[in-house]
């Protein structure tokens, strides 16, 4: 399929439609949740949230015998929130860190869940298959149903998120002053997780339990690289979030036998790794830049301080001196007095360098500034 | 303190202390902590605290590591629940007092690479007093900006807190609290790694706070300083050691009491 032809179909195609749409919302609502997530250093919560939501969805199919989706993800939902509320109580009435609470509810839900899940796949009934693409999840099986519930929960969350705004600020910075300050911040701290096991389970049908803590942290560490201001992090978290659901869904759906959740979390991936590459301030490539200008500026300052010293004491600052003088000096370089003389602050005339009067100007003020500092 | 001075006290909640000229005068009670015991397994970190601070006093609270002097402030604003005990604020319990209580707590606390800048680190110390969901406006934003000139970081305001020094961020905590116009500070270890001309920045704030009828606690380290920067001081050793003025109570026998070891020192009074 040609992408123009995607583009129409997108608009005329009733499924192809919903799956955008829904995918999109997902991305929106799992990018804005994640960023809070990653701030409060529980990026691997919403991994475990979600292999603990798997047990839950074979036990709801066990005892209904329906295959409804909403049915399934109010048992993701229930077997979610237990897992969250064990991890809680292991790290608060344990020694154990998060870390390991978190590894050992993720392994004992998920290993519970396939246990069950092939327990189900040998009942002898045809109604059972299917509930496997839970496990990577399946957005061709969208309905326009479950993009409604997707959008009314992101409402929902964006609404919280306008009025709690500075009360999710104020816990996610310094949770003990918020406290003293006489906020609740167990509430606080219940309404986000709780708004973040919501968008997991939502999102279990189109990216699946394994890849799902993709879809929370990928987007906010994108969007961490390029601002400092926590609002803005937010938005772009769900802007990288929403397109990574639209392409996602377009070049699964433009290429053959590539299922969309994987996809999905590939293109969030590759927001990441060029976010962390190219954003101006944060970015790998803009560091080394900036560390190997700031290395050869200091070069060039040191050997302008050297003639700047040998130059001081003569009355006219143009005079000319031997270039093998400078060989004294440690940081000297050939390549150094060219970009001198390019700066037009040294001129060269045979074997002999002199300062110009711009260049005596530029090592005396150097001079100053590097003495005030001491 | 005599037993008609004890029975004053419990009636009035007013401390009366003799001064040299022999005259007794009388001084609000601006923190009452009474048989305060914290404990984070068996062990317990505080013991059976009573402490009594007036109003006005800069006082330090000093002991050595793990002697629970950051959980006893802790303790005192809620955010660590003990197993016993009480705390008044003003004769009313804490929890109704909030808003007259400010916190700088210790600078390591918190993840400084949290996306925000110094001005809206320092607009939280309004959030208490606004409340649930009102965001702060104008008024607020002009006390932040106010707090950010005492402490000298003004022309900080859109760092990103990163960017800061420790000093710096040290500064921008104390802004915040100071925001909060409260009565009475607890200060966690605020001059931890900071550089001198910091610490000499931070103590005059202190001394000015004081100067304005408000009540300091501190959780101090350095000895030889707390004369020189206090008023008032507190020995603590998971049980409380003696507590009062840095003339009456500061002094070896205390020393040698609080840190086990013979103290020796004869600190400049």
């Amino acid at each position: 399929m040609e992408i123009i032809e995607y583009i129409k179909l997108v608009f005329s195609d009733y499924t192809l439609r919903t799956i955008t749409l829904g995918t999109a919302v997902l991305g929106a609502v799992t990018g804005m949740l994640g960023s809070f997530a990653v701030l409060r250093k529980e990026s691997l919560l919403g991994d475990a949230i979600s292999h603990a939501a798997l047990p839950g969805i074979a036990i709801a199919f066990l005892i209904t015998g329906s295959k409804d989706t909403n049915i399934l993800l109010i048992g993701a939902l229930v077997s979610g929130l237990i897992g969250t509320l064990w991890i809680r109580g292991i790290t608060s009435k344990t020694h154990l860190k998060s870390d390991t609470a978190l590894g050992l509810i993720l392994s004992l839900f998920f290993g519970f869940g396939m246990l069950l899940l092939t327990y189900i796949q040998k009942l002898p009934d045809a109604n059972q298959a299917g509930l496997d693409k839970y496990l990577f999840g399946q957005a061709a099986t969208l309905l326009e149903s479950d993009v409604w519930l997707m959008t009314f929960v992101t409402g929902l969350c964006l609404l919280v998120l306008l009025l709690f705004w500075k009360e999710f600020k104020i816990l996610l910075f310094d949770k003990d002053y918020a406290h003293t300050l006489g906020f609740n911040t167990k509430f606080i701290d219940i309404l986000i997780t709780s708004f973040i096991v919501l968008a997991i389970v939502l999102g279990l049908q189109t990216v699946g339990v394994v890849l799902m803590s993709a879809m929370l942290l990928a987007p906010a560490a994108a969007a961490r690289q390029w601002t400092n201001s926590l609002g803005k992090m937010v938005f772009l978290a769900a802007v990288l979030g929403g397109s990574a659901g639209v392409f996602g869904t377009a070049i699964s759906a433009t290429q053959n036998n590539l299922s969309t959740g994987p996809v999905i979390v590939l293109v969030a991936s590759v927001f990441v790794l060029f976010s962390f590459i190219f954003s101006p301030k944060r970015g790998l490539l803009f560091k080394r830049i900036r560390l190997i200008k700031n290395r050869n500026d200091l070069e060039l300052q040191k050997t302008l301080a050297f003639m700047y010293h040998i130059v001081e004491d003569h009355e006219d600052v143009s005079h000319p001196h031997t270039i093998r003088m400078l060989n004294n000096f440690q940081g000297y370089s050939r390549k150094g007095l060219r970009k001198l003389v390019d700066k037009n602050y040294v001129e060269l005339e045979g074997g002999m360098w002199s300062l110009t009067s711009e260049g005596f100007k530029a090592a005396e003020n150097l001079y100053n500034q590097n003495t005030k500092d001491e | 303190m005599t037993a008609i001075q004890n029975k004053h006290n419990a009636v009035f909640g007013v401390s009366m202390q003799r001064l040299n000229n022999g005259k007794i005068f009388m001084e609000k009670i601006a923190v009452k902590v009474d048989d305060l015991t914290v404990a984070y397994d068996y062990k317990p970190v505080l013991w059976d605290i009573d402490l009594q601070i007036p109003e006005g006093v800069l006082m330090a609270i000093v002991g050595p590591n793990g002697a629970g002097k950051s959980t006893l402030i802790k303790a005192i604003l809620g955010i660590l629940k003990p197993i016993a005990g009480s705390v008044t604020i003003f004769d009313k319990p804490y929890k109704s007092q909030r808003k007259h209580v400010a916190y700088v707590p210790q600078k390591g606390s918190v993840d400084w690479d949290f996306p925000t800048t110094a001005l809206d680190v320092v607009m939280m110390g309004t959030y208490g007093g606004l409340g649930w969901i009102k965001r702060p406006g104008i008024k607020e934003k002009k006390g932040a900006l106010e707090a950010l000139e005492k402490v000298g970081m003004l022309s900080f305001k859109s760092r990103q807190i990163s960017q800061l020094s420790g000093g710096q961020q040290q500064r921008i905590f104390l802004a915040r609290a100071l925001v909060q116009d409260a009565s009475i500070y607890f200060m966690d270890e605020p001059f931890q790694g900071v550089d001198a001309t910091t610490e000499v920045a931070i103590i005059n704030i202190l001394k000015e706070l004081r100067k304005a009828g408000k009540t300091v606690v501190v959780v101090h380290h350095d000895l030889q300083t707390v004369p020189e920067y206090f008023d008032w001081v507190t020995f603590l050793n998971v049980k409380k050691i003696a507590t009062g003025t840095i003339k009456d109570v500061f002094n070896d026998d205390n020393l040698t009491k609080t840190y086990g070891i013979n103290y020796k020192v004869s600190i400049q009074k």
